[in-house]
Formats: C-alpha cells, sequence, structure tokens
C-alpha cells in the first residue's frame, strides 16, 4: 500500500516501541510534524532549544535504557543537536536524532536553512544516515535501533530531506517483523573460556582484589552479577563516575569512586590493589591521572564490550571483550568463593584515616551539606541528574546512592546545562520515581528555558540549585593553579531565582542557612509538581579530595579536617 | 601510553562501497593529526564491498588504536594494520619524460631492468609506467632525473598478505 516517507517513518517508532518524542518543528521537518496527528501513539513534547530536546532524549534513555527519540529540523535546529549528540555519545547512550534536511534539489546549493549535518556530525554519532529515498526509511530506522541500542550504545542521526518526508512509496508493514543483517557491526557478545580461566585464576590469586564497576554494568543491567562477583569473591566494589549507581553505597563492600574528585580510600586502594578488574569502564583520565603512575602494583583484567578500549589508556593483563552482564555469567559458575579480611580491614583504616566524606562544621550553608540533607532525607533512593563542576562532584560525594541506575550525570564530555533537560527527560521516562536536578547555578542559566516544557507538561522535576554566584570549579581551579588570578569566575548579575521560577509557574523556595535546608527539601518532596530550591551556598568553597589533573595518588590533596556538624 | 616508535604503517580495509565512507574513516586519521601518505580504493572480490590500503605516518601504539577505532565503524567490514605481518604490496607510477629520438632508446634501454611499459610516445617526450616497492620507484626516477623529468604520477600503494599468514 502506497504511504509517505512520514507515515512510514512514524510507524517505524511505534513498532520500535517509541511513545516519547522530544522536539521542535522547523521548516524542513514539518511534513514529518503534519503527520503526527495521524499517530496519537506518538507523544511529543516540544521542548525550547534543541540541544533540550537532545539531552530530553538521552535522560530518558539512561532512565529507560530504552532508545530516546529527538526530533530537530535543518540547520540551525540540527546544529543545536551537536552538544546532546556529543553528550550521548561519550557516554555512550542510545539516542535517534532525526532531522529535516532541505528539499533534495536544494542540497549543495546553500539553500535557506541548509547545513550537512551528517558531516559536521560524523564524530559525535555512533552512526549516521542521509536519506535520500524515502523507500530506505524503514531499512534505515530498523539499522538505527539496532545501532543505537546495542553493542556499545551510542546516538544514531537520521537526516531526511523535506520532499523525501512526501514522497509515496509501497510499503508492506510485514517489513516490521523480518530480521535484518548489518555487515559490518557484529558487538561481540561472548569472551573466550581460555580467557575466562585465565581472569578467574587472576582473581584466585590475589590478596588485594578490587572491582571498578563502570557504567557497562549499568548499560548491560548486570547488577545481580555484580554483586555475586563482589559477595562471592569478597571483593570490594569501586564505581566509576558514570558507574555510580550500579551497586548500593550502603553495602559493605561499596568503595565510592576514586580519582580527581573520587573519595580518598577508593583512589588509595585502587593504588594499592594486586588485581584491579575493571568492569565497563573505560581507564578515563580523571580516574587514572598519570597513566604511568596509574595502579601500578595490579594485575587488570578489562571487560568491555568495546574492543577499541582494550590498552587504550591502560595496558591490562587479561581483556574480556563482550558484554559485562553475558561475560559474568560466564564466569560466576566458575567462580571460587573467597575471603580477603585482612585486605577489607586495612581499607576500613583507610577510611578512618581518610574521612573524605565528614562534613566540616560551617554556619554557612555548603553544597555539601545540602547533598547530605538530601541524601538523608530521600534516604538515598531517589534519581539525582546533574550538571557539571563543583554541584556534580559533591552529588557524586555525597548523596548516598541505594537504588540502581539512579545516577545520570555528563561524565564524559562534561556538558553544563545537562541537568535541567536531563532530568526532564529522566521523568519523562520514570513518573514514578522522585527526580532531583542537582545544578549549579552556572549550568542552570544555559538551558533553564526548558522550565516552560516542565511547566506545560506538569513534569515533576524538583531541582536543587546550588548556588553561590559563581562558575564554582573555575574559581576553585584558578585558586587553585592560577595563583588566585580569578577571571570571568562571577555572576555578579544572577537573577532572583525563586521569581524567575515563579514566573514560568514553578514554586520556588529559597534557602540561606542550615536549619531550612531540611524543611525545604521536605516541602519539594511533598509538592505534588515541579519545585525549585534555590540554596544559597558560600561562595568559596573547594571540592576535595583532589589529585590535580595529571597527577596520581600521591599528589592527593585532602581537605583539613576541623571537626564534623 | 607514551607514543613512541614513529614511521610508516599500512592499514587495510574491507568497507562498504557506500558514500561517506571514506570521510567516516579519514576523519578517525585526522582526529589523530595523521597524514595519509597514500591511499588506494577499489573494488574487493565480494559484491558491494571495497578494498582500501592506507599507508599512514604515526606512531605504532595510535595506529592500532585508530585501526580498533575504524573497525567500530559499521560500514568497516574488517580492519588490519599488517605492517608487522608478512605482506606484498606494489605501487604504479606513471612518467612523462623529456626524450627526443636520440634519447628515447637510451630511456627504453634503461628501462629494461625495471619492469617497464611504454604507454605513450610523441616526438620530444614519453610517458612509460611501472609498478613495484616503493624504492624501486624511487630508483627508477632518480635515474630517470637527468633526462628531465615533465610529470609524475604515482598511484598509493596496494598491499596483501602473504599466504601463510
Amino acid at each position: 500500500m502506497k504511504k509517505t516517507g512520514a507515515q512510514v517513518l512514524c510507524e517505524g517508532l511505534i513498532h520500535h516501541g517509541v511513545e516519547k518524542i522530544f522536539g521542535i518543528p522547523g521548516g524542513a521537518i514539518l511534513p514529518l510534524y503534519g503527520t503526527l496527528s495521524e499517530y496519537p501513539e506518538l507523544d511529543h513534547i516540544l521542548v525550547r532549544h534543541e540541544q533540550g530536546a537532545s539531552h530530553a532524549a538521552d535522560g530518558f534513555s539512561r532512565i529507560t535504557g530504552k532508545t530516546g527519540v529527538c526530533f530537530a529540523t535543518s540547520g540551525p535546529g540540527a546544529t543545536n543537536l551537536i552538544t546532546g549528540m556529543a553528550t550521548a555519545m561519550m557516554d555512550s547512550s542510545p539516542m535517534i536524532a532525526i532531522t529535516g534536511q532541505v528539499s533534495r534539489p536544494g542540497i549543495g546549493k546553500d539553500s535557506f536553512q541548509e547545513i550537512d549535518i551528517t558531516g559536521a556530525s560524523l564524530p559525535v554519532t555512533k552512526h549516521n544516515y542521509l536519506v535520500m529515498n524515502a523507500d530506505e526509511i524503514p531499512r534505515v530506522l530498523k539499522e538505527a535501533f539496532i545501532i543505537a541500542n546495542t553493542g556499545r550504545p551510542g546516538p544514531v542521526l537520521i537526516d531526511i530531506p523535506r520532499d523525501v518526508f512526501t514522497e509515496q512509496f509501497d510499503f508492506d508493514n510485514k517489513f516490521w517483523e523480518e530480521e535484518i543483517e548489518i555487515l559490518g557491526y557484529k558487538p561481540p557478545k561472548f569472551a573466550e573460556n581460555s580467557k575466562i580461566d585465565k581472569a578467574l585464576k587472576l582473581i584466585e590469586e590475589s590478596k588485594k582484589p578490587v572491582i571498578l564497576a563502570g557504567h557497562g554494568i549499568i548499560i548491560s543491567k548486570a547488577y545481580n552479577e555484580l554483586m555475586e562477583l563482589a559477595e562471592s569473591a569478597q571483593i570490594p566494589v569501586i564505581t566509576t563516575l558514570l558507574g555510580i549507581s550500579s551497586f548500593p553505597e550502603n553495602h559493605v563492600l561499596s568503595l565510592s569512586f576514586p580519582g580527581m574528585h573520587g573519595v580518598a580510600w577508593a583512589s588509595l586502594a585502587l593504588d594499592q590493589a594486586d588485581l584491579v578488574i575493571a568492569i565497563g569502564s573505560r581507564f578515563d583520565d580523571r580516574i587514572t591521572g598519570d597513566t604511568s603512575r596509574f595502579a601500578t602494583k595490579s594485575k587488570k583484567i578489562h571487560i568491555d564490550i568495546d574492543p577499541a578500549e582494550i590498552n587504550k589508556n591502560i595496558e591490562v593483563d587479561v581483556a574480556l571483550i563482550g558484554n559485562a552482564k553475558d561475560i559474568m555469567k560466564q564466569m560466576l559458575p566458575k567462580l571460587k568463593k573467597k575471603t580477603h579480611i585482612e585486605w577489607i580491614n586495612h581499607i576500613e583504616k583507610l577510611k578512618e584515616e581518610h574521612p573524605s566524606l565528614k562534613l566540616k562544621k560551617s554556619p554557612d550553608l555548603t553544597g555539601q551539606y545540602v547533598i547530605k540533607s538530601l541524601s538523608d532525607e530521600t534516604e538515598g533512593k531517589s534519581v539525582i541528574v546533574t550538571g557539571v563542576g563543583q554541584h556534580q562532584m559533591w552529588a557524586a560525594q555525597h548523596y548516598s546512592y541505594c537504588s540502581q541506575n539512579s545516577w545520570i550525570s555528563s561524565g564524559g564530555l562534561g556538558t553544563m546545562g545537562f541537568e535541567v533537560p536531563a532530568a526532564l527527560g529522566a521523568k519523562v521516562g520514570a513518573p514514578d520515581k522522585n527526580v532531583w536536578s542537582i545544578a549549579g547555578d552556572g549550568g542552570f542559566q544555559m538551558t533553564l528555558c526548558e522550565l516552560a516544557t516542565i511547566v506545560e507538561n506538569n513534569i515533576k522535576v524538583k531541582f536543587a540549585l546550588l548556588n553561590n554566584n559563581h562558575l564554582g570549579m573555575i574559581t576553585q581551579w584558578q585558586g587553585m593553579f592560577f595563583n588566585e588570578d580569578y577571571q570571568a569566575n562571577a555572576y555578579t548579575a544572577n537573577p532572583d531565582f525563586v521569581k524567575l521560577a515563579n514566573a514560568y509557574g514553578m514554586k520556588a523556595l529559597s534557602v540561606d542557612n542550615n536549619e531550612d535546608v531540611r524543611p525545604a527539601i521536605r516541602e519539594a518532596n511533598n509538592h505534588d509538581g515541579p519545585f525549585l530550591i534555590d540554596f544559597k551556598i558560600k561562595k568559596e568553597e573547594n571540592v576535595f579530595p583532589m589529585i590535580p589533573s595529571g597527577q596520581s595518588v600521591n599528589e592527593l590533596l585532602e581537605e583539613p579536617i576541623d571537626g564534623s556538624n | 601510553m607514551v607514543a613512541t616508535n614513529t614511521g610508516t604503517r599500512t592499514v587495510i580495509a574491507l568497507v562498504e562501497n557506500k558514500a561517506g565512507v571514506l570521510a567516516r574513516i579519514c576523519g578517525l586519521f585526522r582526529r589523530q593529526g595523521f597524514n595519509i601518505a597514500s591511499l588506494a580504493v577499489g573494488r574487493s572480490e565480494i559484491k558491494g564491498l571495497s578494498r582500501m590500503t592506507f599507508v599512514v605516518e604515526g606512531p605504532e601504539e595510535v595506529v592500532r588504536l585508530v585501526a580498533a577505532k575504524l573497525d567500530r565503524l559499521i560500514e568497516v567490514v574488517e580492519v588490519e594494520d599488517i605492517s608487522d605481518l608478512d605482506h606484498v604490496y606494489r605501487e604504479m607510477v606513471l612518467i612523462k619524460v623529456s626524450a627526443d629520438n636520440e634519447k628515447r632508446g637510451e630511456i627504453l634501454q634503461l628501462s629494461n631492468i625495471f619492469n617497464v611499459k611504454t604507454v605513450d610516445v610523441g616526438s620530444d617526450q614519453m610517458t612509460i609506467e611501472t609498478t613495484g616497492e616503493s624504492n624501486e620507484i624511487e630508483s627508477l626516477l632518480e635515474l630517470l632525473e637527468p633526462y628531465g623529468i615533465i610529470e609524475v604520477m604515482r598511484t598509493g600503494r596496494v598491499a596483501v598478505l602473504k599466504s601463510n599468514e
């Protein structure tokens, strides 16, 4: 039966289980929007900026594990998606971005709102397509869903010229049921048995093992396998920044996260271990610092689905290439039960000697205290979405993540402004979960236009704005590494964020002292709608511990302890 | 890893014969700041697939990383850095050289050692072709230099692994 490209696209999205789409229309993509009314199953959420559409789709993907979808028009609509696609690419988040392109006869003629988005997005997508005939749409869409959300997930962009949306062709719905094969795309699944045995032998011989659990645990939903590996062989679990919430932080074997702003005992344990089992982690420079001095005393097992990650930053002894869950399932039946009492006791001592998470007494309101209070008030069970900077590090440190997949943050690209739209998308994906966006006043102002989207759709996100009228991490680095030569670090004309939220029609409160923190959090939690708390925190406050960029655990800086509150 | 051992590496790839594939591949080399010293592309024995031979200048570790990233590309079916494997390779060159009646015989004689074919002869110049390894082509060019080389057109390297690899 004859259908238009736009119709087949909508039917394909529905076939692949898509319910929510984040986007903004424009000239080139209007024929697709003109078809949406025929498909009420597709709920389109109109955002205020295309960057917001891409981050919202990313937040949706991360919380649901499904492929988030966003729409944008040609030209500036498409280029505005780039930051969002790059964020998803760096953090292996599945996403499909559909962009309108100028009509075929106009391509290459510098037509109005024309940009070569397949060219421009090459380095920030796992794959992309320019669809020059409507009858290619079904195959392309099918491939896109496979590529986006199998193997190491990532964003896929599909660029469709305006006249391809309206072009008619004969299409048989049976195609959606057919299996397809993509020649050059074969994500590995299982590792060779001989290598599994080699890894098991290293685990057996080890006296001081640690697991470095990365985002791959969350992506492959290998929570139970990780727990079994850790408990059976009694191996402490360090999570990477994006591995946070892959292992409950109230578990006795949990060591939180290491690296530049990680807790001291995690960095020290990683350094002192005789075996590091990295699972779904890529030895990021924020963890390793100086690679030549990283975890030099240990053998290394690296479990990763992406062969390009093996020996990229750190040479390993055994590489197990495949899906983290499948590989652990291969290992677990042959794993011998073990105990490492001495090593565990040693780490307990490290925790006592280096109390990284102890809050210092402060008459002024601090970000650390706000996060700790939020953690206690929500019993570590909320979904936390952050931007990038000091608030992100405090949120990673002082919130105790006790439920699976409850930490959403731009780890790889470090995208400020992620916190508003990503929280929006996460809440749309998990309406029954309590979603808190922890934001700084810098990043918040990069994407705050999405407050309108949040209010319009009554998306019940709670915002904890850690507002110090500064770019906090910039202030910290200029103070520590640029001789206190403070440049372009202060926001001297911040708006009244409570009035601003109110102007959007959102309830909001301002808090400037320790006593009011918990009541305000309770009020936000109890409010049936979006809510913002403007926490006016102390201006000068550094994030500790810190391993300065490119250095090692030997240069670890800790905060002088002056008692606790 | 600090990159060491900078040299010339030969990478071969089996890729889908589609628009934009070359741009994707070159983008990965460009990102590392590599110069592609030579590139040859042509259809393979499999329908719809092409073989590419790249010669790149870069440290071994980084070329290995790029090769792994190339393999990640959807349209790349296979890729291998064959520099350290036993392989044979050939390049081809077309050389237009000054040659009047007097010199022509001399050039042809010289060329005999080099498996040279004459492809075009004019009144005062001629064009010859040869295939071989880079150093053979370099030697021929050196020999022809005194006669006056007008134009040189070289292909990229094409390489295959030897049968026992």
